[in-house]
């Protein structure tokens, strides 16, 4: 063996270690893979060896391999083994690879818990530390359930060190297991007052974290982060905190008010950049919030783009990007305070950083009006030709695109187009609608220009773009068109350049448009026939299918349009000529591998065959090639579907395979046919709708969306050769509410439907088919006496409206002024909506942190089972702790709730002036409620108050006075000897605690707990409480607080008994045995044991001597310790506070059956209000009432004695009346009181 | 929170990579290489803010970085992040180092990758700032040293007399990665301090 161990240190020696691998992979650059796969095997003969040292080296360099890209998750196990070292150095190693590899994949990581609950409640703060770094890179569900519990206990841990990273890691536990949110956050609120600054920022930084994804839970916090900003220097902490407000703003109107002034401040006196720009943001993020009813912030931001201004003035980039994206933002809000500075932004296009070159482009768009447009896009203009790189010039291609439909989006608004109505083609841009008169058409001609000039941009992806915006302004204005084809023409003359190379793939596409824009438009063209030759070059045959089968389709439309012009000029043998270059090219694309192409050419081949033929007869064919496209070919707005009249006959509703047909079903047409249909009869009509048809019309149109933006539809005068009834242009279209689908026959609207709404469906359907029959009869008859046809066609779409309606029903449950960012968007994936919890709901029972279950208290017979090993040992603690925290928290919810409530109170005590009437009554009215409560008694209401000063530690005790009052009757029996505390009932939770917010003066701080004993190990701390349901049992809480640097454990409590009082000890021990504490407590730790003792008789006070008894364990080694001490038991402590009313108070002293005494102290400073705050939280006292200076109290001590105190101060001092049911318990009471009082 | 922490040097070596989001290994290396030629093109006195890269993240990601001599620090943070705060940020970690390796250069990050990681430990935890306060940094990283020391570290001594004969053939490189140099201005760095 020992052999074995100086081989092993040996072959150390020529071990590499990480600086050698690094060494060895830089001196063998040509084959670094082979050296790196030798390296790797070593790592697994190094792994192989029990030298714990040796591994974690080898641990070591596979973390640097991972770096290089190396998968290092087969050595999991090993890791582990690393992490589970006892030396902090190899530990590290450990934890560092598992954090760059370990993730919720890795199945050996559920081995890590136990290993990594050692750690955490490791004595050195290093190895805590160590760990929970790690765990926060690794954590999974699974661990995050097990050790929650763990970590929460670390937070309240003595070292700012270890406490601020419990504090951040909680974040990772709450992803991951977000039960552990309501448990945990009263304890985290509490960090954000934590003394360490360090604490303090972990814990605004976890809240801000949680907050961002769900802000509404946690505008509670709202004050205290508004003091935290007021108060705190740390300008992380406060850029933080500035970035959750402007989250929370916009939940919250009135916050952005009180926010403004303490922002501005800030922005006056910062001097730090980072800090004046996120108040910059958020006070933006306020304007945003309240753009609706604030116009008296123009200060603040006139304030905000001075400031900004002079962020983007600066010669910092870092602050010019930023101030650019922060105007952005104001932009959309307020663009005129923006556009002041529009000389700040063109100069921004000069910049030399592409990214604020974006930025400012960005900014451009929202800044552009009528006036400065030409300006704005000239000056793009240039920076196009001179931008290098693709990505900023694509962007700045569709910024100037953008620019120009969006503000003649702007421009359209004031200016009436009469044939506007008729729809458009749905471009990309929606309002791209040029006018047709004045100053739009040279601007559109411009445009055209603008347009074809981007085409000679190099690689371009924006070819569609550009040929979308050209095909839609040739259409739609037809002043443009001759400009716009000659333009085209030229460009496909020059086609073989924008074509020519592989990268201008993308520019090509504004082929399509000039091939389609020339063949339409060809009787504009100067030169059809060298148009129509550039068509037909073979470099076409290069171009992309679909452009080219747009080529095809051109190259006829031209060829008519020549052969016209041939025939009229008498020329037949040049008309010939033009036959003959079709012939001759055509079959080109006839070999097109293109299926569209192929079949449109050589379809088109035949026919200028058989026009050929023709020709050579001497016929005249111009006319008939012509009539295959005439006709002018229009936009068509898509909605005009709706509006085409239903064909006599059809009826929308019958079936169409009903069995039982009848007439009916021989009118219905296929659907393609209703298309075709609709296709031939939409056509623009003249603008006889009033104002607000127009209106809902433009809105219509606003809303469509970019489709194919050519519907064919017959030109006026030609839509009558189609139209096979008369007088369509009297329909009363107009009438037809276009929010109302049409039903189309295929019916499928209805089919996802569950069978039961299809049968009712299908019941109301055929109710309809008979009202309806009967009203066709009707209709007959109408049209036999001459009523067009189409005034049934209102009836019928009113009907239609059935299917519309449901779909309303449906979108009024969404619920009302439901915010966009509300669940329906949010992923269900998202590991953030877990996490949208409600905080400010008090805890029930069920949530708590799960906790390893093992000694019950109740069941603690079995002090032997202490021999487990030491990871379940330690478990043991977070029982205890479990429950101190449950019912801390449950006060702290309690708190939380009184916060709650005060929120609406520190938000509306805004300057009255700023606030709105409504808001001002809501004032008032707290105001008014909160003084109520003043009146009310304060015992417990100071309780609350009161734990909020205490030690951490001290609570739980405090908590259970509470309980006592109000849980009496439904408490179970048996749980007092169970030394359990009850759990929390929901009802007694969610009692709220009413708070004198307004208190006349803060309360001391108060503690009940008393020192027991201390030494150098370890200090004791306890308080006693008694409770009603026990009669003769009283519960000592002893805090036990390790004071050394060593770990204490086996700690034994134990109590020489008094013929009174008698410890309860675990079943079949003896009397001489002591009751062992149920944890064990590393260095600075400290945690609550509790004991239960039988009382025999409670009219006097005693004292019980007793020992603790423990082993001390440091690196010296384990020495066993005692502490005595004396334990006493005061009246008071057998007293519960009990809440009585006036009523039966007064009938209770007028009984008589009670006796009475009573004291005087001298020399009180104290105000009455503390002095009944003191009595009651030290002697568990409630007041009954209260008048002036004079209160009535009540008590009742765990046997049912009575205590009625009437409490009178003078000028100096006090005195107290008692009544009793028990003389002698009164007068030991008052004595006690006595002392109490006499250090006020 | 921080997504990502990436350290490379001009010729795109990774001398550190720390992701606070689990992505395979390979993926790891495209989001460094991608992140390097985002960065490697920016001259040195424009802006430093990025757009995230495709692969991390998606519009919500900013990258933030600084360049040092040989060294790009980069920070993928998102938008719960103030962008000067981190800038600031990554100069505290930067200086750190400097006073961690004693004038840090390059080669320190090379040969000791492990190091560098805990000292950034103590700066982000699970891509939160754990950490501002350069001192207190500094105070931790001792005592932990303090503590391996005594401990006996890693390598024992004769392990480290065979490293010593092998360091003699060291490689020429840059000495200092010389942090006042290129005098980034750093609006606010007081502000942690």
């Amino acid at each position: 063996m020992a052999l074995k161990m100086v081989k092993g240190s040996i072959d150390r020696m020529f071990d590499k270690n990480l600086q050698d691998l690094v060494r060895g992979i830089r001196n063998h650059k040509e084959d670094e893979a082979k050296y790196i796969s030798q390296c790797i095997d070593e790592i697994k003969q190094e792994l192989k060896q029990d030298n714990i040292a040796v591994k974690a080296n080898a641990v070591c360099k596979l973390t640097y391999l991972q770096m290089l890209g190396y998968d290092i998750s087969w050595a999991a196990f090993n890791i582990i083994e690393v992490m589970s070292a006892s030396k902090f150095t190899f530990k590290r190693i450990g934890y560092l690879a598992a954090s760059q590899c370990f993730h919720e994949g890795t199945d050996v990581i559920m081995l890590t818990t136990n290993q990594i609950r050692k750690d955490l409640s490791s004595p050195s703060q290093y190895d805590t530390g160590v760990a929970l770094t790690g765990l926060s890179c690794f954590v999974t569900p699974d661990l995050a359930r097990d050790l929650a519990n763990d970590i929460m206990t670390l937070m309240s841990h003595t070292k700012p060190y270890i406490r601020k990273k419990a504090v951040l890691i909680m974040y990772k536990v709450f992803l991951k297991y977000p039960e552990s949110l309501r448990p945990a956050f009263p304890r985290l609120k509490e960090k954000l007052e934590d003394p360490d600054p360090g604490v303090q920022s972990a814990a605004v930084n976890v809240i801000c974290e949680l907050a961002r994804r769900n802000p509404k839970n946690y505008l509670s916090l709202a004050p205290l982060f508004f003091k935290l900003m007021t108060s705190s220097t740390n300008n992380w902490v406060l850029i933080k905190i500035i970035k959750l407000f402007g989250a929370l703003t916009p939940l919250e109107p009135r916050l952005g008010k009180k926010l403004i002034e303490p922002l501005t401040n800030l922005i006056h006196s910062t001097s730090a950049m980072s800090l004046l720009y996120e108040c910059v943001n958020t006070v933006i993020a306020v304007l945003i919030s309240l753009s609706s009813g604030m116009p008296n912030h123009s200060a603040s931001i006139q304030l905000c783009v001075q400031k900004l201004r002079i962020l983007i003035e600066d010669s910092d980039q870092n602050l010019k990007y930023l101030g650019l994206l922060a105007m952005s933002k104001i932009l959309r809000t307020h663009p005129k305070s923006v556009q002041a500075h529009k000389d700040l932004v063109l100069q921004c296009l000069d910049d030399k950083d592409e990214s604020i070159r974006l930025r400012a482009l960005d900014l451009l768009y929202g800044m552009v009006s009528k006036k400065n447009l030409m300006e704005i896009v000239k000056k793009l203009m240039t920076h196009v030709d001179k931008a290098e790189g693709t990505t900023y010039r694509d962007e700045l291609l569709t910024k100037i695109i953008d620019i120009c439909s969006q503000s003649n989006y702007q421009h359209i608004t004031n200016f009436e187009w009469c044939g506007l109505w008729a729809g458009r083609a749905g471009g990309r841009e929606a309002g791209w609608h040029w006018g047709l008169r004045g100053p739009s058409q040279t601007r559109s001609r411009r445009y055209i220009s603008i347009l074809v000039e981007l085409t000679r941009l190099e690689g371009t992806r924006h070819g569609h773009l550009i040929a979308a915006q050209m095909l839609d302004v040739a259409i739609r204005v037809k002043a443009i068109r001759r400009f716009a084809v000659a333009q085209m023409s030229a460009l496909l003359d020059s086609a073989h350049l924008v074509a020519s190379s592989p990268q201008r793939s993308g520019i090509c596409e504004v082929l399509y448009a000039a091939a389609w824009i020339c063949g339409e438009f060809s009787e504009h063209l100067q030169e059809p026939q060298q148009t129509l030759e550039a068509m037909l070059r073979p470099k076409v045959t290069t171009l992309p299918g679909h452009i080219q089968a747009v080529y095809v389709q051109n190259v006829v439309k031209l060829y008519a349009a020549i052969l016209q012009q041939k025939e009229q000029a008498a020329d037949a043998s040049a008309a010939q000529e033009v036959t003959q270059l079709l012939v001759e090219r055509l079959p080109q694309f006839v070999q097109s591998a293109d299926l569209e192409v192929q079949e449109r050419a050589s379809c088109i081949l035949q026919l200028v065959k058989h026009v050929q033929k023709l020709q050579a007869k001497d016929v005249p064919v111009a006319e008939e090639v012509s009539s295959l496209f005439a006709g002018e070919l229009n936009p068509v707005a898509p909605k005009a579907q709706k509006k085409v009249p239903i064909p006599e006959g059809l009826d929308l509703d019958a079936w169409i395979n009903e069995p039982l047909s009848d007439s009916e079903s021989e009118d219905e047409k296929p659907k393609a046919m209703f298309q075709d249909e609709e296709q031939r009869h939409t056509k623009p009509r003249a603008p006889e709708a009033d104002e607000q048809e127009l209106a809902r019309r433009r809105e219509a149109r606003r809303q469509e969306q970019a489709n194919n933006p050519f519907y064919i539809k017959s030109s006026p005068s030609p839509q009558k050769r189609y139209q096979d009834a008369p007088g369509v242009e009297h329909i009363p279209v107009v009438q037809i509410d276009l929010s109302v689908p049409l039903k189309v026959p295929g019916k499928c609207l209805w089919m996802p439907l569950s069978d039961q709404y299809v049968k009712l469906e299908e019941e109301r359907r055929h109710r309809q088919r008979l009202e309806k029959d009967k009203r066709k009869k009707k209709k007959r008859e109408r049209e036999r006496r001459g009523t067009r046809r189409h005034s049934s066609l209102h009836t019928e779409s009113d009907e239609d409206i059935a299917p519309a309606q449901r779909v309303d029903i449906i979108t009024e449950e969404m619920p009302e002024n439901a915010l966009p960012s509300d669940e329906d968007d949010k992923d269900p994936n998202d590991p953030y909506r877990a996490l949208d919890i409600d905080l400010d709901k008090p805890l029930a029972d069920s949530e708590k942190l799960p906790v390893q279950k093992h000694r019950n208290a109740e069941t603690s017979k079995s002090p032997e089972k202490e021999d487990v090993p030491l990871v379940e040992k330690k478990s043991k603690k977070p029982k205890k702790k479990e429950k101190k925290h449950k019912e801390k928290e449950r006060e702290k919810k309690k708190k939380e709730v009184e916060k709650g409530e005060d929120l609406d109170f520190w938000l509306s005590t805004t300057p009255p002036a700023a606030t709105p009437a409504p808001e001002e009554l809501e004032v008032n009215t707290t105001v008014t409620v909160l003084k109520e409560e003043q009146e009310e008694p304060r015992g417990e209401e100071q309780d609350a108050d009161e734990d909020r000063e205490q030690d951490l530690e001290k609570k739980p005790s405090k908590h259970k006075k509470k309980k006592h009052k109000k849980d009496k009757e439904e408490r179970p029996k048996d749980k007092r000897k169970s030394k359990k505390k009850v759990p929390p009932t929901d009802e007694e939770a969610a009692e709220p605690v009413e708070n004198g917010t307004l208190d006349e003066e803060p309360l001391p701080p108060m503690s009940s707990y008393t020192l027991l004993a201390e030494n150098s190990y370890i200090k004791m701390t306890y308080d006693v409480q008694g409770s009603l349901q026990k009669d003769s049992q009283v519960t000592v809480s002893v805090v036990l607080e390790n004071q050394s640097d060593s770990f204490l454990k086996s700690m034994e409590l134990n109590v020489l008994d008094s013929l009174n009082a008698r410890l309860a000890r675990p079943e079949g021990s003896s009397v001489h045995d002591g009751v062992p504490v149920p944890f064990q407590l590393p260095p600075g730790i400290s945690n609550e044991a509790q004991f239960v003792f039988t009382i025999q008789s409670i009219v006097m006070a005693q004292k019980l001597k007793g020992t603790l008894s423990f082993i001390a364990k440091n690196d010296e080694g384990s020495t066993h310790e005692k502490l005595d001490f004396k334990l006493h038991f005061t009246c008071t402590s057998y007293l519960v506070t009990t809440p009585c009313y006036s009523d039966a108070f007064a009938k209770l002293l007028e009984s008589g059956d009670l006796s009475m005494s009573s004291i005087k102290v001298d020399g009180i400073s104290m105000s009455f209000h503390n002095l009944l705050a003191k009595i009651c939280f030290h002697h568990h006292f409630s007041v009954v009432e209260r008048v002036d200076s004079c209160a009535s109290m009540y008590s009742r001590s765990i046997q049912g004695h009575h205590v009625c105190l009437l409490v009178k101060k003078g000028e100096k001092s006090v005195s107290v009346d008692g009544k009793c049911s028990d003389p002698t318990l009164l007068s030991n009471l008052l004595e006690e009181m006595k002392e109490t009082l006499a250090t006020c | 929170m921080i997504q990502a922490i990436l350290v490379f040097n001009n010729h795109r070596k990774p001398r550190l990579v720390r992701f606070y989001q689990r992505f395979p290994e390979e993926i790891q290396q495209q989001i460094v290489r991608e992140t390097f030629h985002l960065v490697l093109k920016r001259d040195d006195n424009i802006c430093n803010f990025l757009e995230g890269g495709s692969l991390i993240g998606g519009s919500d990601y900013k990258l933030i970085y600084r360049h040092y001599a040989t060294l790009y620090f980069v920070f993928c943070v998102d938008s719960s992040e103030s962008e000067l705060g981190i800038l600031d940020l990554i100069q505290v970690f930067v200086e750190t180092l400097d006073k961690c390796f004693e004038n840090v250069c390059e080669l320190d990050l090379i040969f000791h990758m492990d190091k560098v990681h805990y000292i950034l430990q103590e700066v982000v935890m699970g891509g939160m700032v754990l950490e501002t306060n350069m001192n207190e940094i500094v105070a931790q990283i001792e005592a932990q040293n303090r503590l391996e020391k005594s401990e006996g570290g890693l390598s024992a001594a004769p392990a480290r007399a065979v490293s010593a004969v092998k360091n003699i053939n060291l490689p020429e490189m840059p000495r200092n990665i010389n942090i006042g140099d290129l005098n980034i201005k750093v609006p606010n760095l007081s502000q942690f301090v």
